[in-house]
């Protein structure tokens, strides 16, 4: 049961290659991404996860293979071109300005939308001002909607580790992605903060329609909360499918929990 | 001088109240909201016509005279619409705690015969749901908070803001109905039922009157010359009747503004934006705002740390005998007045009571050295007495007749007297009209002439003014027959800023031993302090220069206790500290956090062995309750710690 019925494919990764000189990260990739969905890539340490990511939103550049994204096809693209047709993302290891306000760093996602320039915002001209009183309603929902009222003012460097993911996520919803790049939303967290996290990424896909890819190295949270699972191991595929067929692959046990298990 | 609102007696039930600030004071503010970071305000006005949608929509909905309508949430705007809708319909709201589990839950809905639910979000939602087949007949929930809840399909539930369109609807089709409803309510109804917390067996109903409610709002209003131009902060469970009594009954009867927080994390910022002038606390709040104060002056510079210690002797010589009106000398009116401008306005400041009028406290004695801080900074705080059973308002102590150890003359309309055993009678009009389908529960403590059986062992003073001692119940003999009052030992322990729980245990045995919490912020920031490292609760708790830090808390109230005669038996010899945090999940404190002394001794008899069987350590596993639902344990080896008694000191003659 849920809001909104998955549609159509959304994201087409084709054949993806990727290799650092004599390493190869990725090797032939393809998947496919429907919108509305909860999509997940799960594999060990080094499988390529990241580096997956890092390809769909335009961070490295693929030596083979294309991407499809929402029908327009390429090879390469900037960051900033992904940011704008509608993909966002979070990092494992956190990007915020540690010393801005909660507030402050989730505006900054934000700064996509606006039209001022730099000027007129320095100065808090009519039309920048106006603009600021409308952006921060919008980030206002979202820091009603991640539940951080109460550190609304707090610099994101006080904050402890589960609350400064919350705020990363927080950045990357301010942004209004259609497609969300997750990178291990729930690494180093507690069991607790983990069912929080989990919440947050399903009422985002209730309630926004946002489409979710997300890397997770804890098995249960991934099924859980996915539709779809992908299987990276050494830079290659072995499993795409139901989560609960996943599970249940063999080829997948033998890779995740090594043999003799 | 302020003077009281006044409202016509006609205004008798809490919807001619409302209907009656909406025609005299339509415009004026009766409900904010903090959302999106910004105040919104409701006008009297708008809450009348919001309370009128959503009475004609649950009126749609079924819901009639006599009904119960359960209310779950936190302090919203739509708790006071849905409560005051159901009494425009002659139903009866029944507040219920959030965190009640869904178990707890059961009981209620079946013994009010609950039908329809107004709840916050869908983890109420759920709960409901959950308890849908064993509560039987539970025809409507109604959600404030749609998120989470688009694809719930199930016919009972309903949107608050379709209700209230659907209510819309069915007023302009019987315009004239509402009206009829709101004048068919007469002041002996039931008004409300409030849900007692139960120290032992099943919830009680109490059942109050619009008489019995309004009255007691009143008298208190009377009393405090509260106008409409004060200001309160909803912050407390709405479904305790002191929450109930000051930010309903008498925000309906004076006409004031009710504030509602953003959240429970932003409760102390929202306090500093309102500034509220008429504020009520447990000992409990008040406790963790002077520990959140005592840590941030202990991380201040020397100089501010040394101001703060200076001005704070200044204030407890004085400050309280100022706001008594006594006499204090010239030169002490000046250090104050500049210790005002340096420290305690600032710190009022901070407290969010800069503007605060009349604060209270209740519920629980509060510690002597507790209540003397916030009233040596000028905040009139004063105690209260009163419980679910009597509306509240029993005993208050007037202005200028304070002290920490009473709680005052009888409110207006109130009589007491003492029983055989020490046990309070009271006598007042604001007692309840009976517990609910519990007529064997009503009998055992309303008298036939209408005395209430309160439960307290207390006195009345030479001025009259009431001292509670303990629970009646409570009030014990050590094995030499010494008088053992367990909650002043607790208390008296509780004030320290390291312990946040204790357990006294000490009757009819030859030894006072306790059970000890730490306050897991404060110790944690000490022990950072002193490059103490510890991996969690049990952990720090189980620490030897933890244990030590707790000794000497207990050696002072040793001390303490040493120098009167009546309570020197009762020094404590032995204690530990626990592994966990008492929890009302787990059954060992009340939903208002009241230790459940009887629970404890059993689910902890292992360690209470072992203190009087002399042992040094002990070995215990317990169950604890996530908030999930789930269970898991916890398990560590308790050590034992002897604290040094004192010798009695004798009154000299």
């Amino acid at each position: 049961m849920r809001a909104r019925e998955i549609g159509g494919v959304m994201l087409d990764v084709k054949n993806i290659s990727l290799s650092f000189g004599g390493v190869k990260a990725l090797q032939g990739i393809s998947f496919d991404v429907r919108e509305h969905e909860v999509r997940a890539i799960i594999g060990p340490n080094g499988a390529g996860k990241s580096s997956m990511l890092n390809c769909i939103n335009g961070v490295y550049h693929p030596q083979q293979g294309e991407i499809a994204f929402r029908g327009e096809v390429r090879r390469d693209m900037d960051t900033h071109h992904a940011a704008a047709s509608g993909i966002g993302r979070t990092f494992q290891n956190l990007a915020l300005f540690k010393g801005m306000s909660v507030l402050d760093n989730i505006m900054t996602g934000r700064n996509l939308k606006m039209k001022t320039g730099v000027l007129a915002q320095a100065f808090h001209l009519g039309p920048a001002r106006a603009e600021e009183l409308r952006e921060r309603e919008f980030v206002e929902q979202i820091i009603d909607f991640l539940e951080i009222q109460a550190y609304r003012k707090t610099p994101v460097g006080r904050l402890p580790y589960g609350l400064q993911k919350r705020v990363d996520l927080g950045r990357a919803l301010a942004a209004e992605p259609r497609l969300l790049l997750l990178d291990e939303p729930m690494a180093g967290m507690n069991m607790e903060e983990k069912q929080d996290m989990c919440r947050f990424v399903l009422d985002i896909n209730d309630e926004f329609g946002t489409t979710i890819v997300l890397i997770e190295h804890d098995m249960s949270v991934v099924m859980d909360i996915s539709d779809r699972v992908v299987v990276l191991d050494y830079g290659k595929k072995i499993g795409d499918g139901a989560p609960d067929a996943v599970r249940n692959d063999p080829e997948v046990i033998k890779a995740y929990l090594g043999v003799g298990h | 001088m302020n003077t009281v609102t006044s409202t016509p007696p006609s205004a008798d039930t809490f919807p001619r109240l409302l209907l009656h600030h909406a025609a005299v004071r339509g415009e004026r503010p009766s409900i904010r909201e903090k959302d999106l970071g910004i105040w919104q305000t409701h006008t009297w006005r708008q809450v009348a016509a919001e309370v009128r949608a959503l009475a004609c929509g649950l009126a749609a909905q079924g819901l009639r005279r006599g009904d119960h309508l359960a209310i779950i949430g936190a302090n919203r705007p739509w708790v006071t619409f849905a409560t005051a809708a159901a009494q425009s319909l002659g139903a009866i709201p029944v507040g219920l705690y959030q965190d009640a589990t869904a178990q707890e839950l059961v009981y209620v809905f079946q013994n009010a015969e609950i039908r329809h639910a107004v709840v916050e979000d869908q983890e109420q939602v759920d709960k409901v749901l959950e308890i849908a087949q064993q509560a039987g007949q539970i025809a409507h929930i109604i959600y404030d908070d749609p998120r989470g809840l688009r694809h719930y399909s199930q016919p009972e539930l309903m949107a608050l803001a379709k209700l209230q369109a659907l209510g819309r609807g069915f007023d302009a089709a019987n315009p004239s109905f509402f009206e009829a409803e709101v004048a068919k309510g007469r002041p002996d109804d039931a008004a409300a039922m409030f849900y007692t917390s139960g120290t032992t067996g099943h919830p009680k109903g109490v059942v109050h009157t619009y008489a019995a409610l309004i009255g007691r709002a009143r008298a208190g209003c009377e009393m405090e010359h509260l106008t409409d131009a004060e200001e309160v902060l909803a912050y407390l469970p709405p479904a305790w009747i002191g929450q109930s009594i000051f930010s309903y009954a008498q925000a309906l009867v004076a006409g004031f503004c009710v504030n509602c927080p953003e959240a429970a994390g932003t409760v102390t910022l929202d306090m500093r934006e309102i500034g509220p002038t008429y504020y009520f606390a447990p000992p409990r709040v008040y406790e963790n705002l002077l520990t959140s104060v005592t840590i941030r002056m202990e991380d201040a510079g020397a100089i501010k740390r040394g101001m703060f210690k200076y001005f704070m002797g200044v204030a407890e010589r004085v400050g309280g005998r100022l706001l008594d009106g006594a006499a204090v000398s010239p030169g002490q009116r000046i250090l104050y007045a500049i210790g005002d401008l340096c420290t305690y306005g600032p710190l009022r400041n901070a407290l969010g009571m800069s503007r605060v009028r009349v604060a209270y406290t209740a519920g629980e004695a509060i510690g002597p050295d507790l209540f003397r801080f916030y009233r040596s900074l000028g905040i009139n705080l004063k105690q209260l007495y009163g419980s679910t059973e009597t509306a509240v308002f029993v005993c208050v102590q007037p202005d200028g007749q304070v002290s920490a150890d009473t709680v005052g003359p009888p409110v207006a309309g109130v009589e007491l007297k003492i029983a055989e055993n020490g046990e309070l009678m009271i006598k007042s009009p604001g007692l309840l009209k009976e517990y609910y389908k519990n007529p064997g529960a009503t009998a055992e403590v309303l008298t036939n002439d209408g005395w209430y059986h309160s439960g307290d062992a207390g006195f009345l003073d030479a001025a009259g003014h009431l001292r509670i001692i303990d629970r009646a119940k409570d009030v014990g003999r050590l094995a030499n027959g010494a008088m053992f009052a367990p909650k002043y030992l607790e208390n008296k322990l509780k004030f320290f800023p390291f312990i946040k729980e204790a357990v006294a245990l000490g009757d009819r045995r030859e030894m006072v031993c306790a059970l000890i919490n730490i306050e897991m912020e404060a110790v944690g920031n000490w022990a950072e302090k002193r490059g103490l490292s510890y991996s969690g609760y049990v952990d720090l708790a189980s620490q030897p220069a933890v244990y030590d830090l707790i000794r000497e808390a207990i050696e002072k109230v040793n001390a303490d206790l040493a120098r009167e005669e009546r309570l020197a038996d009762s020094q404590i010899r032995r204690f530990l500290i626990l592994h966990k945090e008492l929890d009302a999940d787990d059954g060992e404190l009340t939903r208002t956090s009241k230790v459940k002394r009887g629970f404890i001794g059993e689910k902890f008899a292992v360690l209470i062995d072992a203190l009087y069987g002399g042992k040094v350590e002990q070995y215990v596993a317990t169950q604890v309750k996530f908030e999930d639902g789930r269970t898991g344990k916890v398990s560590a080896t308790l050590k034992i710690m002897d604290a040094r008694i004192f010798p009695a000191m004798k009154k000299a003659a």
